[in-house]
């Protein structure tokens, strides 16, 4: 019964519907690029020898309509989403632009301090390198304001799909086998296809650039808490089995800590791509330091474009030093290196 | 009534186990079920009582289907077919909801390579079956302490696992596995992973603790010696098949089939009988001529080893007794040696 299916049944199902494409896409080709007579086909081949006008799948036709079909019927729904999206934005934005800059440096100094358990090297570093991004050039200071709010936001969005996500493919198969060709695909697809999609779903600004971001940047995420959970050592995990422990507390209690190594580089892998994406962004007047080194290319200007690449670069060190130290804190928590000295009492 | 009871327990990895029982059932090898259709047998036919208190060894080499056949007990594996009982509970009718429960509140268990949660500390990790039961912190780090102390790492409740040595590492595992005080016990290949005078050691401790705790244990190895010395009854897996249930003595001196006599051929004999099943019952010696005249009493469940040296050296008889010092029988020299002979 299965080798019915798996040597007649599905083939003949691929050929049938390879067949239906090529005559759908015959008829759909204009009459001046096809034979007068579809017999003609078989007298004359010529069409063997280039790739015939007629051969010519129509798959555009039917995106654009149905990319304006969205837009007339699901236009308030992608509303919500820009406003929601703009208002998180514009919020953050304002409040830190509004700041004086020696605050801004202050709190992040704080933040990292707390962040990454009191290490003194690490939050000379981040404070040095906020210092450098305003003593660059003035402009950049309230540029990169706004890059870090758009990253921040797209950064939460993956974070707040990604991990479930990864966490629902490491326990189901199917779903896992469904969603890589997905995440593939985010990841393989050029970012202007979904930019400028985005333009006309959102707007220009920046919340189609968090929505690329997103789309960019989820995927190492999804497949690194994947990776983490399906990695756990199985006996351990067993083990909880074994004591009786419910799905919920052998997420909550085994399997997530043992993965946070691994989410952790996930996150890093998402800041990274979150912050590669913003210069792109740039391209559809995402405002933010991205527009400045497009400013330097488009001016032929090298040193300007350079001066905001590195700026981009201190940028992704200060993100990549605040969640690595934080995250190392955590495991440091989850999984001691170091001997704990003996404290017990009989 | 056992305590655990497996009835006719079939278990096929694969695809679709179900479409592949029937031909398990009518008896088709291991090897021609994989041959035909990609699938393979992990218990074939298996039907075991386990009574309350004793310790049960299930015995294989590597892929024998040990390791499977104690997941079922606790249900990590589900079977293809057939029935699991404990306490009078058929276990396959539980609902999810409940399989947590009853793994809870009834069984614990040993792994091989220890399987402890290496973010928690010493104190946490035997305190975990405890925090899945719902006890408060003070109550189950009382009880944790207590079981710490029972296995000798007084000391060490604050360390990491991996701090510890291998043998330390188990004995976390085993008082893990004691502190929710289940009746239950599961061990598969508890002490297959530590360096022979540890395992010995360990050996040792689980025999003491057991002797006072008396719980239903079920103990998972691939070493002949370590099964017949921890175990009250020896199941022998070949290919997911149980070839033989019985004691120590059963399998040594009436091997089922020639897979049992190749296993149990290289035994040191002396080690495992017992004075009770080597020795010639009154009946038997009532008959000869000449009495004994050098003779020594000896209890009937001591281990032929212990007196095998005096009576070569004296060339002396043994009188067998029991626990009141009534005589139960005697053993010479020639039942000695009848014994202790290999069989071919």
């Amino acid at each position: 019964m299965k080798k019915t299916i798996k040597f007649i049944v599905i083939p003949f199902a691929v050929l049938v519907s390879f067949a239906a494409l090529v005559i759908v896409s015959y008829r759909a080709a204009r009459p001046r690029y096809k034979p007068d007579n579809v017999t003609d086909l078989f007298y004359d081949l010529s069409w063997l020898s280039d790739w015939p006008k007629w051969l010519d799948f129509p798959l555009s036709f039917p995106l654009n309509s149905g990319f304006d079909w969205i837009i007339v019927n699901y236009g308030l729904f992608f509303d919500g989403i820009n406003n929601f999206l703009l208002g998180a934005y514009t919020l953050m934005k304002d409040a830190l632009v509004g700041l004086p800059w020696p605050i801004v440096i202050a709190l992040i100094i704080i933040l990292t301090y707390f962040a990454s358990g009191r290490r003194v090297g690490t939050t000379i570093l981040v404070a040095f390198c906020t210092f450098f991004i305003g003593f660059l050039s003035p402009r950049y200071w309230d540029k990169c304001i706004m890059t870090i709010c758009i990253v921040f936001i797209g950064m939460l969005l993956c974070l707040i799909v990604g991990i479930p996500v990864g966490i629902a493919m490491a326990r189901n198969k199917k779903l896992r086998s469904a969603l890589l060709p997905l995440l593939d695909l985010m990841q393989t697809i050029p970012s202007f296809c979904y930019l400028i999609p985005g333009i006309l779903l959102f707007g220009l600004g920046a919340v189609p650039a968090i929505i690329a971001i997103f789309v960019y940047a989820v995927p190492p995420l999804i497949r690194l808490t994947d990776l983490g959970i399906r990695l756990v050592d199985k006996e351990v995990v067993e083990a909880a089995e074994a004591f009786g422990a419910s799905k919920r507390q052998k997420l909550m209690g085994v399997q997530l800590p043992l993965a946070l190594p691994n989410i952790m580089q996930g996150i890093n892998q998402c800041t990274m791509m979150a912050l590669a994406m913003v210069v792109i962004a740039s391209m559809i007047g995402t405002r933010g330091i991205g527009d400045e080194v497009l400013l330097g290319l488009q001016q032929l200007n090298v040193g300007m474009a350079t001066e905001a690449g590195i700026a981009i670069v201190l940028l992704a060190i200060i993100f990549d030093r605040i969640t690595q130290s934080y995250g190392e804190r955590l495991q440091e928590k989850t999984q001691p290196k170091k001997k704990i000295p003996n404290n017990a009492k009989n | 009534m056992p305590k655990i009871e497996l009835k006719n327990v079939f278990k096929i990895f694969g695809d679709s186990p179900q479409e592949v029982l029937p031909m398990v059932q009518k008896g088709a090898t291991k090897e021609k079920v994989l041959e035909d259709t990609g699938h393979t047998v992990g218990l074939d036919d298996v039907s075991v009582g386990i009574e309350k208190g004793e310790t049960f060894v299930c015995m294989g080499l590597s892929g024998s289907g040990k390791s499977t056949l104690i997941r079922h007990v606790n249900r990590l594996i589900d079977p293809t077919s057939g029935e699991i009982v404990v306490d009078g509970t058929n276990v396959m009718e539980l609902k999810e909801k409940d399989v947590l429960e009853f793994r809870k509140n009834h069984m614990s268990m040993v792994f091989q390579s220890f399987g402890l949660f290496p973010h928690k500390t010493v104190i946490q990790n035997v305190a975990y079956g405890l925090e899945i039961q719902g006890k408060k912190l003070e109550e189950r780090n009382e009880i944790a302490l207590n079981q710490i102390k029972a296995v000798g790492l007084n000391g060490f409740e604050y360390q990491y696992p991996g701090q510890l040595s291998g043998g330390m590492k188990q004995r976390v595992g085993l008082a893990r596995a004691l502190a929710p005080d289940n009746d239950i016990l599961l061990m598969d290949e508890a002490f297959s992973a530590l360096d022979p005078l540890i395992r010995a050691d360990m050996q040792q401790q689980l025999i003491e603790l057991q002797s006072r705790l008396k719980k239903t244990i079920v103990f998972i190895t691939h070493d002949l010696d370590e099964s017949l010395k921890l175990g009250d009854h020896i199941g022998i897996l070949n290919d997911g098949r149980l070839v033989q249930v019985g004691t120590p003595e059963d399998i040594i001196l009436k091997p089922a089939d020639d897979y049992v006599s190749a296993f149990v051929k290289d035994v040191n004999r002396a080690k495992v009988l017992r004075a009770r099943s080597v020795m010639l019952k009154p009946d038997d010696f009532n008959g000869r001529d000449n009495k004994p005249v050098d003779t020594f009493e000896v209890h009937e469940d001591v281990f032929i080893e212990e007196f095998l040296p005096r009576v070569l050296q004296d060339r002396s008889t043994v009188i067998v007794v029991d626990s009141q010092g009534n005589s139960k029988g005697q053993i010479t020299e020639k039942e000695l040696a009848n014994a202790l002979k290999k069989s071919e």
